[in-house]
């Protein structure tokens, strides 16, 4: 304990640090990946009023590790005539973003790997790769659903990119940095302080948590906006020609998406690490303190999960019109108006 | 604007509506049986295979075996032997056997009984690998019954369990037992009797 404050404080040795966060991190996708499914089949059967996997293990716990070792034994078919490097290429693809996003993201007090100044602006542009991979995935794929899907997923994510940037913009006029640590420093305090609550800079602020939200559902390919894999009209959409490993790293790779998108709403609108209570409960430093920077950090993070879930299991697909109506009539106009408003009230009372 | 503000309101409104609903299912119970684990209770009126009624004061068969239902079957798929024991005045069965690959479930050997002997028992988890598991004698498992229970120390006849299709043992006519733990359900009202010219059993009818 002594050591681990030790060296919590004086900061750590780089290639230790480097292994550790890369370990981490690769760790926490992995299982969050894997117990996430396990979260959404129990959350969806709850909400149809079944009890979901309840054979393997307790609960149905150990469930994910025996579908992982189903998918992991099975072959990875690459079909004739397919661009078989890009279709090995864009799992892969789908999935690094996420790790390297989640690498700037602040989980507690001292623990972030990069505290890096750009940490909002490197998270958005390794984001849209992954608009990237469902394309390649669904073009190398060489089937018509694949290639509709991904054609949808694309004009899909440009679409939702927009407002979802427009959005970010505000909130780094608001903030005044793009540095994540530093955000989250700013929302110090007790629940009032955190950006959803700052109405006095923006009366919108919860709306422009909201587009945030719809936009990250949409930008992760989860219904109601599940384009990419619309089962019941695309086979698998761009996974349709995926087997095994192939079709379970796509698979993670949404839920580590997923996983990001909450993190960062977390940090962007819920003051990440910071307590609801203030220092109602003391302001303990070093290793207790960043200790329950995480626990109130996951709190807020799997609550947002969790209504990922719950949206999910609420709303039926939209239509693709609907979809991009919804975008460009809705999202973008109230995201320029809420950029507009910010800018006037910060220029005004907030100089 | 104006519409188009609307719109967004009710809309999200309906939204919102949607997700309270599921909450709402959420936190309530499940409903699923799970069933290799646990089955429903068959109701009342239930009509599996016929078994054999037991006389309430003796413990035996009722049956005397006059043959009616063998008559009165359309598939034949009933074998009924009786003989008169020393001492009774009537003759009582000593092998009543039921093909049960046969057996359409019409209902005719019940409605031919006169003396309410056999009734519809409450088995339906019948599956089996082997077609000789369905070629049953319902006295044999009968008497296997209330042999077990007396060697459990229970007396048959009364109160409760007069004629319960409870697990068969393996030797009798063995139909393979899915591990049947009974639900709490409540049983469906029984008002009405039966159509069938059959006195009711009283005694509460365990379920498979």
């Amino acid at each position: 304990m002594q050591a681990l404050q030790h060296l919590i404080s004086s900061g750590w040795p780089e290639p230790l640090r480097l292994i550790l966060f890369l370990v981490g991190i690769l760790a926490f996708v992995g299982l969050n990946a894997a117990y996430l499914v396990w979260v959404e089949r129990k959350g969806a059967a709850r909400f149809q009023r079944r009890p979901g996997p309840t054979e393997v293990g307790y609960a149905g716990l150990l469930q994910p590790i025996a579908d992982a070792a189903k998918l992991m034994s099975k072959q990875l078919i690459v079909p004739a005539g397919v661009d078989a490097t890009l279709f090995r290429v864009a799992p892969l693809l789908m999935m690094s973003p996420a790790l390297m996003s989640l690498a700037v993201i602040p989980w507690s007090q001292n623990l972030a790997a990069r505290s890096v100044n750009v940490g909002l602006l490197m998270v958005f542009a390794f984001g849209s790769i992954n608009v990237m991979a469902v394309m390649l995935g669904g073009w190398s794929s060489r089937n018509k659903y694949a290639i509709i899907s991904a054609a949808r997923v694309v004009s899909q994510n440009v679409a939702y990119e927009i407002p979802m940037l427009l959005v970010v913009i505000t909130m780094i006029m608001v903030t005044g940095t793009m540095n994540l640590s530093e955000i989250v420093t700013q929302q110090a305090g007790a629940f009032w302080h955190w950006n959803f609550f700052r109405v006095w800079v923006n009366p919108l602020m919860p709306v422009t948590f909201l587009i945030f939200f719809i936009c990250m559902l949409a930008e992760t390919n989860r219904a109601p906006f599940d384009m990419a894999e619309a089962e019941s009209e695309l086979v698998a959409g761009a996974y349709t020609e995926y087997s095994g490993m192939g079709f379970g790293v796509f698979f993670m790779a949404e839920y580590a998406n997923i996983l990001l998108g909450c993190a960062l709403a977390t940090v962007l609108f819920l003051g990440g690490w910071q307590s609801p209570v203030g220092s109602l409960l003391g302001n303990p430093q070093g290793v207790l303190g960043n200790l329950l920077g995480i626990f109130w950090f996951f709190v807020k993070m799997y609550f947002l999960v969790f209504s990922v879930v719950w949206i999910r299991w609420t709303f039926p697909r939209t239509q693709f019109y609907g979809l991009l109506n919804l975008s460009w009539k809705i999202l973008i106009p109230v995201s320029l108006v809420t950029l507009l408003l910010s800018s006037v009230m910060i220029k005004l009372f907030h100089q | 604007m104006k519409n188009s503000l609307k719109e967004i309101a009710t809309g999200f409104n309906s939204l919102i509506t949607g997700m309270r609903i599921t909450i709402g299912q959420f936190f309530k119970p499940t409903v699923t049986v799970q069933y290799p684990h646990e089955s429903l209770k068959m109701p009342d009126r239930f009509r599996g295979h016929i078994e054999l009624v037991r006389d309430p004061e003796t413990g035996k068969a009722l049956c005397f075996a006059c043959k009616l239902c063998e008559r009165a079957c359309p598939s034949d798929c009933i074998t009924v032997e009786g003989a008169k024991l020393d001492g009774a005045k009537k003759k009582s069965v000593t092998q009543y056997v039921l093909d049960f690959t046969k057996c359409s479930l019409c209902g005719s050997c019940v409605e031919a009984c006169r003396d309410g002997a056999i009734r519809y028992s409450h088995a339906y988890n019948l599956a089996s690998t082997k077609k000789e598991d369905y070629v049953m004698d319902l006295f044999k498992r009968l008497e296997d019954e209330r042999l077990a229970a007396e060697a459990r120390g229970e007396i048959i006849p009364t109160p409760a369990p007069v004629v319960a299709q409870a697990s068969p043992p393996a030797s009798s006519a063995g139909i393979a037992p899915a591990a049947a733990a009974p639900v709490a359900q409540t049983a469906p009202p029984t008002a009405e009797a039966p159509k069938v010219d059959q006195p009711k059993p009283v005694t509460p009818v365990q379920p498979n």
